[in-house]
């Protein structure tokens, strides 16, 4: 009797958990796709925006499928009408870009690695604070740095040229860099590099053959967070050049503000999409190590 | 000539100081285990061998040849770390070529090195392989292996089993000692496990705060502690150390406690100083494992003292017995069985005994 009252309170109990956990996942379902499409939504408009006519688009349905698949205005968007002055477009800014995106990840993230490096695994009187002071880079608003740096760009004779961004960012970027190797480094074992010495490795030996083999994870993240924040930097890339040594995100500015009579949204939709391109490429293809290498430093040896 | 000598060196991190006057010398073939609790300095000595670290004074010669100022690649030794410290880049062949490849060694030479070293430590079906593939067993033979290739003068060993579970432990403990035996190689070894330290040394050096306590055979460390640090790190349970005081009479020297009017005779004990015994405040130390049940040998003092606690660890037991309000520990064969709470005649080895001075805590 007793057993009986006790399985069928058992009976009522696992009911009762399957209905809450059922509606708590429908719940989660709900909110992650209502978040997913909040994200979702503005780049499902810039599409269809980008692949209409001008004149569905002023029919004013912002959300309504285009007539047909339109790419007149992403050609326009990269390669422009073909009348001469005043036609604005983004090809020769993308490749201005490239030009200054590529050194400069790859500047930041050497020097990066090397500082990393040095700061763990050959420490001296001092190393702590000179990494509090790198760390403190992180920390400074580009605004802050615009005049100064505008002055030694000057100085240089690099103001207004590709070569000149990219030692702004490859400057700007170093602290970053350096604190995520030294982060990497870290949680290597500093055993690994007594072994190199009395094996008789020297600082460089022991840098590119036995700790760059091993930061693939870190090297990803870094270059992932490089290449986005220097592609699409607008503020350095505005003030230290015009004309025709803009980058990219400087030039889409100025063809969506310019003033001529019509606003072609099909055409900004497009030339945003083009920006914003390269990034997402970037992503799709390493983001699978950036979340490993952010979560993972430990070295198994 | 010493293999290796170290002579009044001192080492300190800023202000604080790591090593204190140390003085060693390591005689061709010998094993040295430098062993104490952790923050004892016994792996900066170490890493001050290798030349990986810096000396504030002092020097250390190999081979009669002061090599402070050596780079360690140029030292002629080789190390093995605690966490292996194997290139996780590297497979096993290209780890343990590495320092040869530095050092521009023929290629038949480096071969010829590594096939020999590979089939001893029994790695040569391993070559391929990169670190992560290998168990953690595995990795110490490779990790050994790198430094034999090398065929240093002196090998030093920064806690190698320490990553290693227990049974594997004792099986590569007991390799290493082969390896020893077979090569005669002179090693310097670093580990804060005495069992480790006993049955691998031919020496043994115990630290304590960036002094060397007793630098000894194992024997004389165990029979024979310098001092209350020694006694008391050495032997698990650790040696009975009992407060008292010595009493000289025309019948000779004894010991007694205070609060017990029991005399243990001290009569075949050698002093190092037979001065000044009268009433002199001392420890007398005794093992556990020389407090018996049964009297085995003529010499043994019978004593009447009462069991508190037992502790029941499979083939032994260790008994907690009270002298005077002193805890007094005894290890048994867990056969015999002692009533607690009552008196228990029990027979010191008085061959067995240390005395130390209880201000100073030196062996007298």
């Amino acid at each position: 009797m007793q057993d009986n009252t006790q399985s069928s309170s058992y009976q009522q109990l696992e009911q009762k958990s399957k209905y809450t956990n059922m509606f708590l996942r429908w719940f989660l379902y709900f909110v992650l796709i209502l978040f997913a499409s909040y994200f979702i939504f503005p780049l499902y408009v810039m599409v269809v925006t980008s692949l209409k006519t001008m004149e569905e688009i002023r029919q004013g349905t912002l959300l309504s499928w285009p007539s047909g698949l339109n790419f007149e205005s992403w050609a326009v968007a990269w390669g422009g009408r073909g009348y001469g002055a005043g036609d604005t477009f983004l090809r020769p800014y993308f490749w201005n870009s490239i030009k200054m995106v590529v050194p400069a990840v790859f500047f930041s993230t050497f020097i990066g690695a090397m500082t990393g490096y040095v700061l763990t695994k050959w420490r001296f009187k001092g190393d702590s604070w000179v990494f509090l002071f790198l760390l403190f880079g992180c920390f400074i608003p580009f605004q802050a740095i615009l005049l100064p740096m505008a002055r030694t760009l000057g100085v240089l004779g690099i103001s207004n040229s590709i070569v000149g961004l990219v030692l702004v960012h490859t400057v700007y970027g170093i602290p970053f860099t350096t604190l995520f190797f030294r982060n990497y480094y870290v949680s290597v074992p500093t055993e690994l590099v007594k072994a190199a010495r009395i094996d008789g490795a020297g600082f460089f030996k022991i840098f590119f053959k036995i700790l760059l083999p091993i930061s693939a994870p870190i090297i990803v993240v870094t270059v992932i967070w490089q290449f986005t924040q220097i592609w699409n930097d607008f503020l350095f890339g505005s003030t230290f050049s015009f004309g025709e040594a803009a980058p990219i995100q400087v030039a889409l500015n100025n063809m969506v503000l310019s003033s001529t009579s019509v606003k072609e949204y099909n055409v900004d939709m497009a030339s945003a999409i083009i920006a914003g391109v390269p990034t997402l490429i970037v992503y799709v293809l390493a983001g699978k190590y950036f979340i490993r290498g952010l979560t993972s430093g430990a070295v198994k040896g | 000539m010493k293999t290796l000598k170290i002579e009044d060196l001192s080492k300190n991190f800023g202000s604080t100081e790591v090593l204190r006057k140390i003085n060693l010398e390591i005689d061709e073939g010998n094993f040295l285990v430098l062993l104490g609790p952790s923050g004892c300095g016994k792996s900066t000595l170490l890493n001050i061998i290798a030349g990986l670290e810096t000396i504030n004074e002092g020097n250390v010669f190999i081979d009669d040849y002061n090599v402070s100022k050596v780079e360690p690649k140029d030292r002629n030794i080789a190390m093995v770390f605690q966490s292996y410290a194997l290139y996780p880049s590297m497979n096993v062949r290209e780890n343990m070529i590495f320092g040869l490849k530095q050092a521009k060694t023929s290629k038949e030479k480096i071969e010829q090195q590594l096939e020999k070293v590979s089939k001893f430590l029994q790695v040569d079906q391993l070559l391929e392989r990169k670190p992560s593939q290998l168990s953690g067993g595995q990795r110490q033979r490779v990790a050994i292996g790198r430094a034999l290739v090398r065929e240093p003068r002196i090998f030093l060993f920064d806690e190698p089993l320490s990553n290693l579970d227990a049974k594997l432990r004792v099986e590569m403990r007991r390799e290493i000692k082969k390896l020893h035996q077979q090569l005669k190689t002179t090693v310097v070894y670093v580990t804060h496990d005495q069992t480790e330290a006993m049955s691998l040394g031919t020496r043994i050096a115990i630290m304590n705060h960036g002094v060397i306590q007793q630098n000894d055979t194992p024997e004389n460390i165990y029979n024979k502690p310098s001092n209350t640090f020694v006694a008391d790190f050495i032997g698990s349970p650790s040696m009975n150390l009992i407060k008292g005081s010595l009493k000289e009479s025309s019948g000779g020297i004894s010991f007694s406690v205070s609060g017990s009017n029991v005399e243990i005779p001290i009569k075949d004990y050698e002093f190092i100083d037979k001065s000044n015994l009268n009433n002199k405040e001392v420890f007398f130390g005794i093992r556990p494992e020389h407090i018996y049940f049964k009297k085995s040998n003529e010499s043994d003092f019978e004593i009447n003292l009462r069991a508190d606690l037992s502790e029941y660890i499979g083939h032994e037991q260790i008994m907690t017995f009270d002298y005077a309000n002193q805890e007094i520990l005894a290890k048994f064969p867990s056969t015999i069985k002692i009533e607690l709470a009552k008196e228990t005649k029990l027979y010191f080895d008085l061959t067995q005994t240390s005395l130390f001075d209880a201000q100073t805590e030196e062996r007298i």
